[in-house]
């Protein structure tokens, strides 16, 4: 049940990314052009998915659990520290190169699965890459 | 389409939040769907989740056209998916984890980080364009 939930989840996420336009590393690159032909989308798409996300929140903090009956696993919310800034930044600067986020590439694997491979290798061993140095820290 | 398919987004959110408890963060899933996650959470939710970013991709492409243009050179590709994976560990979150679900949940650490990323992105195809990488 837990697996369906989830599945369900990924694939109306996967959807929205697909219809919004936001599979499309150009029209990334297009929104984050400020000197080239601006392409806007991107601010609509984030505004369409922090409306049902806030209503989300405010019903999670009237719920002792999920749905499912786990108990909420949530990040904290304050802390600001040199890796959160600099992992930011470092992602930032790898979105605008190839106009690829986490998801829009996974999506891509069943729209443009060879054009999006090299990026999804590239990423993860990027993440092998950080496990490995967190582990020798 | 970019309104509403956010707005699926939110609810995609919206439905691991409340059904599961779990934040829809795609870099941390992902992580955790190939074994290299951080904390003890279900590889199973992560796995299913990440199997469906694909499935829902496809299944818009049967009602209606995606155009998806990759950039051309391969190198651009390597290197921009090595920052994005190392940079999204490091930060604990990309796009949606920071920017969908802390933003809407005013959380001053996704706030910061969503600050930092648009910024350098902004900064990057800036930079990319004087020197006439575009």
């Amino acid at each position: 049940m837990r697996g369906l939930i989830a599945l369900l989840a990924g694939t109306i996420f996967g959807a929205g990314l697909a219809l919004s336009g936001m599979t499309d590393p150009a029209r990334i690159r297009a929104f984050l052009d400020l000197f080239g032909a601006w392409d806007p989308t991107l601010a609509f798409v984030m505004a369409g998915a922090i409306m049902p996300m806030a209503l989300a929140w405010l019903i999670q903090r009237r719920l002792p659990r999920a749905l499912s009956g786990d108990a909420f696993a949530l990040p904290g919310t304050r802390r600001i520290d040199a890796p959160l800034a600099v992992g930011a930044l470092l992602f930032g600067i790898g979105w605008g190169i190839a106009g690829l986020c986490p998801g829009p590439a996974i999506a891509n694997l069943a729209l443009a699965p060879f054009a999006v491979l090299p990026f999804l290798a590239a990423m993860i061993a990027g993440i092998l890459l950080h496990r490995l140095w967190a582990a020798g820290r | 389409m970019g309104f509403l398919g956010g707005l699926l987004i939110g609810l995609a959110g919206a439905v691991m939040l409340l059904g599961l408890g779990r934040i829809a963060g795609v870099s941390g899933l992902a992580a955790r769907a190939i074994g290299l996650g951080s904390g003890m959470d279900s590889r199973a939710i992560a796995l299913a989740f990440i199997l469906g970013l694909p499935l829902g991709g496809a299944l818009v492409a049967v009602v209606r056209p995606v155009s998806i243009t990759f950039p051309s050179s391969v190198v651009v590709l390597v290197v921009g998916g090595l920052l994005v994976g190392f940079g999204t560990r490091l930060g604990s979150g990309c796009t949606s984890g920071h920017g969908v679900c802390g933003l809407s949940r005013l959380s001053l650490r996704s706030m910061t980080a969503t600050a930092l990323f648009m910024a350098a992105g902004f900064a990057t195809v800036a930079a990319m364009r004087a020197l006439g990488w575009t």
